[in-house]
């Protein structure tokens, strides 16, 4: 092609990247201001901030703006200065100024947090803006009577960030205030186990024998006893909390003997200090709960910006607009009702099961259903919630109430309401049921050896807690809380995030992998693009892409997608036509030019291939050029990854919402074609995962879109794949970037290494339990020597534990 | 050794002031943002004449 290239310059190609958004110049290159820009949209960005002398944003060395959202359009926002939406958007208002703290999802390096930062040199009516960047929200405070909420909304817009607002934001909000009150707990109970530690150190020494001394040293345990009081009660109090909530449920949880041992320390503590007979636990009891705070923290600290919980509401919009009386208006879905006139634009999600009032439309299900090809509805059809319309904006009738709709009935299924996390079948729970019985066993047969041998009531006790005391379950649940916590955190460093740790346990042990289609194994945006005929000439690449672009169909676009080198034409195409589901056709100087279906330019032939690929005919001036043969790509780090995890011995299996296309590749990779499954609605893929389960199989579900959230949520472990992280995917266990997916039997690997890494760590505590016990059984457990044994396990632990999991994760990821 | 009960309460007079400082410093929310600050104190506060903005 490029020998045909007329143009004088030479053929060697020049690298043309956009001024403002640093992507190559695809389609177009337009000049502006002695910058190359590569699309309307940014050079809109360029110019608003070149006007408010904003250009510094693109001296930071990792500048990248965004290009506006195309699907914006005049009015978007109107909605949000509807009187019943704006106040439960708004963090705060007394009528003359106001805040808000909006999602950016869009969001992604220090100088988006500049300009974000200077929208008050943008607008008057803004006063000031700061970002979060770790969960990608800009605060604004504003005045409303300067601007609008909507103006706000549209001024973000067109800087390039579209702030997100779904119904999520309308109907629940979440003030997530646990992380401070948690640091609050941590700094007391630290706090209080420094100081307790130092005025026990008499104590460790046995000073204090004279009668002077004596009056210090009750001091010193008053004050012991007032610093420990907030620790035990505020501190710990989450333990108990949730002990007690297991004991009512009838069953144990790990805190239970947590809760037990801490009661008991205490109470023999303040039994010794008030009747005078010994120093006490304190010290201990503060410092262990320090740590334990401390793993809880670690463990419990997951991605701020990455949201594992949404459901539909996150998808929907908060406002839909209504034709009433012939004037369109804003109404919030939420007041959506049988019988009202709906516009739905090109790229929007239709809210509620509807009747299409417009004579024709083109749904995309791709979100719902997996089918990757828009399908064709005409007046009088039933459209479901959840699709979207592509193309000009369309009326429908709406025929149920959101809540109802077909789309939303999915999350009434039990699979949503059924609680994944079982805390009592971590290994740490498990194990820890052994250890609390065994532990009780020993100190009952202390207490009465003790009692037997020496009759004496106080040593007997003395032993007896003093068992309780080292063989305190908390080392134990420092091994896991630390070692989860690390494996989070160098799961997130492999860029796999995960939702909390106890998917890390369900992960290490599934044997089965169930895979979706669409937009998991196969990539969304692109697609391999094949010309079959004649070669075409250069002037022809360019008529043929000049057409496409004024398309609005997927296969258009992929077509304008796969031709990158060729320029458009700024020449313009007469007559233009294009018939829905058809083809489009126009004018080219005297030529006429179609692309199409094979009906479309006047053909009959229908050739077996067809099931796997997609085609769009060319047709110049009547006579056929060949086809476009269009067919999903495939991602190209699939087969590496099923092959791996085949060797691994996973049963695999490919659930897909579409018909049946590549089979014969597909079943290489998989096995048989009897593991392929094809026409899969959401609920049969959520009942497919039900039937493993039954068989007694525990699954992995690699899905991406909202027709795998039912499966995603039934599966042991749902994972989601996504191609931008940041981006919205469905309520999951997991979430792995597409390119990742190669490393998912690595992952998998360093989830059951994590679990080994517990097991060693367990053994290690139990080591250091046996040493401690054989000086509490024998009546030898001094104050010094428990204080010593306490933070000196508890750090040998966290060093192991992160050490261990560390090495793991850097042999199980090399490649 | 009078002395230490007076310097007993100093010690913890001093180690209580800290404890509010850092309850005081979750309570106004310097720890829900432990990252953009970091990138922030970077930047610079002048506004630069509309001319001078070459890219780096």
């Amino acid at each position: 092609m490029k020998e045909s290239t007329l143009a004088p310059e030479p053929v060697v190609q020049e690298i043309h990247t956009c001024y403002h958004c640093g992507e190559p110049c695809r389609d177009e290159i337009l000049p502006h201001d002695s910058h190359e820009f590569c699309c309307e949209g940014c050079k809109l960005v360029y110019d608003v901030l070149k006007e408010n002398d904003l250009c510094q944003y693109y001296a930071f060395d990792d500048a990248k703006g965004n290009s506006p959202e195309s699907t914006y359009y005049q009015g978007k926002f109107d909605y949000l200065d509807l009187p019943d939406v704006q106040p439960k958007l708004l963090e705060f208002t007394d009528g003359r100024q106001s805040r808000i703290n909006w999602l950016v999802p869009k969001m992604h390096c220090s100088s988006c947090i500049w300009l974000l930062e200077k929208l008050d040199h943008l607008h008057p009516g803004v006063s000031g803006s700061v970002v979060n960047f770790p969960e990608k929200k800009v605060r604004v405070s504003f005045y409303p009577d300067k601007i609008k909420l909507s103006e706000l909304a549209e001024l973000l817009t067109k800087i390039g960030y579209e702030p997100y607002i779904s119904l999520n934001d309308v109907e629940g909000k979440a003030g997530n205030k646990w992380n401070r009150t948690r640091l609050y707990k941590m700094g007391i109970a630290g706090f209080s186990f420094a100081n307790i530690m130092m005025l026990s150190l008499p104590e460790y020494f046995h000073l204090g024998q004279t009668s002077e001394d004596q009056n210090l040293r009750v001091l010193f345990s008053a004050l012991n006893v007032v610093l420990a009081l907030p620790v035990f009660f505020y501190s710990a109090s989450d333990f108990f909390v949730s002990a007690w909530k297991a004991l009512r449920g009838r069953y144990l949880n790990i805190d239970a003997p947590i809760s037990l041992a801490l009661w008991s320390v205490f109470l023999t503590s303040l039994y010794q200090i008030l009747s005078e007979t010994g120093p006490g636990y304190l010290d201990s009891l503060t410092g262990s709960i320090f740590f334990l705070l401390i793993g809880r923290y670690f463990q419990d600290r997951t991605y701020a910006s990455i949201s594992f919980d949404r459901d539909y509401k996150s998808y929907f919009p908060v406002a839909v607009a209504v034709l009433k009386e012939g004037v369109e208006t804003r109404l919030p879905i939420t007041d959506l009702r049988p019988g009202d006139h709906m516009i739905v634009r090109n790229r929007e999600l239709i809210p509620a099961d509807a009747v299409l009032v417009s004579p024709q439309a083109m749904i995309d299900y791709s979100f719902v259903s997996g089918e990757a090809e828009p399908v064709e509805r005409r007046k009088g059809d039933t459209i479901y919630a959840g699709g979207r319309q592509s193309g000009t904006a369309v009326e429908m009738e709406v025929l149920r109430r959101v809540s109802q709709s077909y789309l939303t009935q999915l999350w009434n299924n039990d699979a949503f309401t059924r609680k994944k996390e079982d805390e009592n079948q971590t290994l740490a729970a498990r194990f820890n049921r052994y250890f609390s019985s065994i532990v009780l066993v020993i100190a009952t047969l202390t207490f009465t050896y003790w009692m037997y041998t020496e009759e004496s009531f106080a040593l007997a006790f003395t032993s007896f807690t003093a068992v309780l005391i080292v063989a305190c379950p908390c080392a134990l649940t420092l091994s896991a809380t630390f070692t989860n916590g690390n494996m989070l955190s160098l799961f997130g460093k492999y860029r796999f995030y995960l939702k909390n740790a106890f998917a890390i346990e369900r992960l290490a042990k599934i044997d089965t992998v169930v895979f979706d289609k669409t937009g998991t194994i196969t990539l969304a945006s692109e697609a391999e693009v094949t010309f079959e005929g004649e070669p075409l000439s250069a002037d022809e690449q360019v008529m043929i892409k000049t057409l496409a672009a004024q398309s609005s169909h997927p296969l258009s676009r992929l077509l304008v997608q796969c031709l990158p080198e060729v320029t458009l034409s700024r020449r313009v195409l007469s007559d233009f036509e294009e018939i829905e589901g058809a083809g489009t056709r126009a004018l080219w100087g005297r030529y006429q030019v179609q692309l199409g279906s094979a009906r479309w330019v006047g053909i009959d032939t229908f050739d077996g291939d067809s099931h796997n690929a997609s085609r769009v005919y060319v047709s110049v001036d009547g006579l056929v050029r060949g086809f476009f043969s269009i067919r999903s790509k495939y991602r190209p780090e699939l087969a590496q990854s099923v092959v791996s995890l085949r060797e691994d011995g996973y049963n695999l299996y490919l659930l897909s919402g579409d018909k049946p296309t590549d089979q014969s590749y597909l079943s290489t990779l998989f096995g048989s074609t009897s593991r392929l499954f094809f026409r899969q609605h959401p609920d049969e893929k959520l009942a497919f995962i039900q039937k493993m389960q039954k068989d007694g199989k525990r699954v992995l579900m690699v899905g991406d879109g909202l027709n795998d959230a039912g499966a995603l949520r039934q599966s042991e472990v749902g994972l989601a794949v996504s191609d931008d992280v940041n981006n919205f995917s469905p309520a999951c266990d997991a979430i792995i970037e597409g390119e990742r997916l190669a490393d998912l039997p690595r992952y998998i690997r360093m989830a059951r290494a994590g679990q080994r890494v517990i097991k060693l760590s367990f053994a290690l505590s139990l080591v250091y339990n046996i040493i401690g016990l054989t000086f509490a059984v024998t009546g030898n457990l001094t104050p010094v020597l428990a204080a010593i044994l306490m933070p000196v396990s508890s750090i040998i632990i966290v060093l192991f534990t992160t050490g261990a999991t560390n090495l793991a994760a850097r042999k199980c990821m090399k490649k | 050794m009078s002395a230490l009960f007076i310097l007993i309460g100093f010690s913890l007079l001093a180690a209580l002031g800290f404890l509010i400082a850092f309850v005081w410093s979750v309570r106004v929310g310097q720890y829900d943002d432990d990252y953009t600050p970091s990138v922030r104190i970077l930047f610079d506060d002048t506004t630069p004449d509309s001319k001078a903005a070459p890219k780096a």
